[in-house]
């Protein structure tokens, strides 16, 4: 069986631009001049499940969250 | 005894709206005949044979999008028949609804027949109200319909039309504020929090006639992937606004009688309004008339607008004014749209009156309408940056003199910005 693979989505109603995320996962996020995060690629490589997950778990808004990627 | 005639040729949504005012219900079978009565499969295989897409704007086909919602199965779900139309250029929504409310009745009634859904509601601008309430009073008193009909006032407002947004109005919250439908859409959860199909008036006009005439005659007009016509709403071709019904895959240029010499009075061309995109007249009026073909040219038919500029308007300063507008218009929800609208809005203003202080010149235009792209919870910043990324592109001669020798003098304004009188007034 396939192992199943993530995606970072970042709620932009909820995200206040704290900047955690970028912080805790700078592989995958990096902010815009104004403190948003911008996530740079779709899907999150193996070997980095943990640190995404790291990141989701300590944004002040919960506003990171990772979902399964379907098929 | 009445004989209903197949309706020949491009003209479908406008075929009776000639012959009088507002279609009553009578006039309206007199023309049509009444609804067959289909089952919900065979409703679906139809609708799905038949190869129509919404004319809200986004183009997606109705077939999957109504299997995807009957499919739900959750609770019972609620059709939004959905005329909120915030976008100021068009107005084929408003013109439908008032001429032929009966079309639109009819297709909402078929879809919930086809998705199993109980509830309709009619969501539209305040006015029509008035309109629709007469219709549905006379399809109560005939006994037409099985499901229930409610009407709900849209707010005035540019987002109120989009999916989460007119979903936010009817449940009572946040009115015309879209929601972040990133994991869970309204099909899912929508209206009371139930599977919902939100789907525009004219998509649901043109499945009225889908249900009588069958999807071979609907695919006669229009292409494989575009089947039919579209309602587009006319800016500038003539004194005031016209709505026009043009074959899909047809050219604007044969829709709308501009040969080589009518076009040489018209700078550039807007497709889909204002979160559409600019396009070189000759391309506008030559490529065929699908969002395919304006995609390809990084445009958007959107929910069928064409503006059409006159020659002697400033473009760099009409558009300022439609980009501070659309800034305005925001919901104030997301970051790097609220400030990266407001940016584009004060770069555009810049480089309009005082391109001294634009800061990188077009390129960082460009950049920036990059920063906000898919940004957003809803799609308002991608519009917004498509419409600054083509009009530079399109009035670049025009934006580099600007750059080169300061503001020209602009003349009357023609884009029409709600709130404020202009030339393209609706």
């Amino acid at each position: 069986m396939r192992r199943a693979r993530y995606r970072l989505v970042v709620d932009p109603i909820a995200c206040d631009g704290a900047g955690v995320c970028a912080e805790l996962f700078p592989e995958m996020l990096s902010l815009d001049p104004w403190g948003y995060p911008i996530i740079r690629s779709d899907e999150v490589p193996d070997g980095m499940l943990e640190l995404a997950r790291k990141a989701t778990v300590n944004c002040p808004r919960l506003a990171l969250t990772l979902i399964k990627i379907d098929k | 005894m009445t004989v209903v005639t197949t309706p020949v040729g491009p003209t479908r949504l406008l075929d009776a709206t000639g012959t009088s005012d507002v279609i009553g219900l009578a006039a309206h079978l007199a023309r049509w005949g009444a609804l067959p009565d289909l089952r919900p499969a065979a409703l679906l295989e139809v609708v799905d044979q038949s190869g129509l897409r919404g004319h809200g704007g986004a183009w997606f086909p109705v077939g999957i999008k109504w299997r995807a919602v009957a499919r739900s199965g959750r609770s019972k779900p609620v059709v939004v028949a959905n005329g909120a139309e915030g976008e100021p250029a068009s107005g084929k929504d408003r013109f439908l609804l008032h001429h032929s409310p009966h079309l639109v009745l009819d297709g909402a009634s078929v879809a919930a027949r086809a998705i199993g859904a109980n509830r309709v509601v009619v969501h539209v601008t305040a006015g029509a109200v008035s309109g629709i309430e007469k219709a549905l009073a006379e399809r109560a008193r005939q006994g037409l319909d099985t499901c229930a009909f409610e009407i709900v006032v849209a707010p005035d407002r540019f987002l109120a039309g989009q999916e989460s947004a007119a979903v936010a109005t009817i449940n009572g919250k946040n009115p015309g504020i879209p929601t972040f439908i990133g994991i869970r859409t309204v099909r899912d959860q929508g209206v009371a929090g139930r599977p919902t199909l939100v789907q525009n008036v004219e998509t649901l006009a043109h499945v009225a006639l889908i249900a009588r005439f069958g999807p071979q005659w609907f695919r006669s007009v229009g292409t494989d992937e575009s089947a039919g016509t579209a309602l587009v709403t006319v800016t500038g071709r003539w004194d005031a606004p016209r709505i026009v019904e043009v074959p899909l895959g047809s050219t604007l240029g044969n829709a709308l009688g501009i040969d080589a010499e009518a076009a040489r009075s018209i700078q550039g061309v807007l497709l889909g309004g204002y979160g559409g995109g600019w396009l070189p007249t000759s391309t506008a009026m030559s490529m065929p008339f699908t969002e395919e073909a304006a995609r390809s040219h990084g445009s958007s038919i959107g929910a069928g607008v064409a503006i059409l500029l006159p020659s002697g308007v400033c473009p760099i300063a009409d558009c300022a004014r439609v980009v501070r507008y659309m800034e305005g218009e925001g919901a104030g929800q997301c970051g790097p749209c609220v400030n990266g609208l407001d940016l584009l809005a004060t770069s555009m203003e810049h480089l309009a009156y005082r391109p001294r202080s634009l800061h990188g010149g077009l390129a960082a235009l460009s950049n920036l309408c990059g920063l906000v792209e898919g940004r957003g919870a809803c799609r308002h910043p991608d519009g917004v940056a498509r419409f600054v990324r083509t009009a530079i592109e399109v009035f670049a001669d025009h934006a580099n003199l600007h750059l080169s020798r300061g503001p020209c003098q602009a003349g009357q304004p023609f884009l029409s910005v709600p709130g404020r009188s202009a030339g393209g007034s609706r």
